[in-house]
């Protein structure tokens, strides 16, 4: 296939929305997307220790909207969010080592990733709901 | 070998940026520091949840808290501006949009951490 712009015959990667999605590149995007909600929830980390640091007034502010029905979602995709991010990231480091580049490796360990993320996830507010 | 750069790639000449792995190694190793204080946060957080200012303060009072949450807010920060400044990288393509997006992400990572260490230091110390 001929390169239009440049004129050289070195092929064109197909346009992502032909690929089915996959296992290998699902969780790669989604690695991506749950580091920036991660960063975006770094903003509600800042409130609650400003706020901290302000007074009993302003904490109990941040304290209200936590409680708040679109708190507890915002906790709840952010709880989702750090431990996938955690568990796929271990997950990344280990291929930085030079492990588990087999197809049925990565396939599995993408199956854990997700699988381990939504039982960490419901496991903390469970504890969260006990304690 | 072959060349594998674009006419274009050429002409602009620029070359390498001597910047090397240095970007990428310094993701790992943030990653590693917040794998291991993430764990901690989550359960400090769990321990924390429901707790009026007086409990809170009283938590972050304690070095063995305010320590660790340090290092936590450095690590994230630093690690959230490294990743941001990828993905901005990869998906803004104007010159323009895509350095004042870096020295927004810049910006905003340096202030709110600065606020988070202040913060920190102000309940642990006291003042």
């Amino acid at each position: 296939m001929a390169n239009a712009k440049t004129g050289t015959d070195r092929p064109l990667s197909p346009h992502l929305q032909i690929y089915r999605p996959q296992l290998s590149s699902m969780p790669s995007i989604t690695h991506r997307i749950t580091g920036v909600a991660n960063a975006v929830g770094l903003i509600l980390l800042t409130w609650w220790l400003v706020a901290m640091a302000t007074g009993a007034g302003a904490f109990d502010a941040v304290q209200w909207f936590l409680d708040s029905i679109l708190g507890r979602i915002m906790l709840f995709g952010w709880t989702w969010a750090l431990c996938y991010h955690f568990l796929n990231g271990i997950r990344h480091l280990v291929w930085d080592a030079g492990h588990g580049f087999e197809v049925e490796t990565m396939e599995r360990s993408a199956k854990m990733v997700i699988g381990g993320s939504v039982v960490l996830t419901l496991l903390v507010w469970i504890v969260v709901a006990i304690v | 070998m072959a060349d594998f750069r674009t006419p274009l790639g050429r002409v602009y000449g620029l070359g390498s940026a001597k910047d090397g792995t240095g970007h990428f190694i310094r993701q790992r190793v943030s990653a590693v520091a917040m794998a291991v204080l993430a764990i901690w946060f989550v359960v400090a957080m769990i321990g924390l949840a429901g707790a009026g200012h007086a409990e809170a303060t009283a938590w972050l009072a304690r070095p063995v808290n305010a320590i660790p949450m340090l290092l936590l807010v450095i690590a994230a920060f630093y690690h959230a501006r490294l990743g941001l400044q990828v993905v901005i990288e990869d998906y803004v393509h104007g010159e323009a949009a895509k350095m004042s997006l870096l020295m927004l992400v810049t910006f905003a990572t340096f202030g709110l951490g600065v606020a988070c260490v202040f913060s920190i230091l102000k309940v642990a110390l006291g003042a």
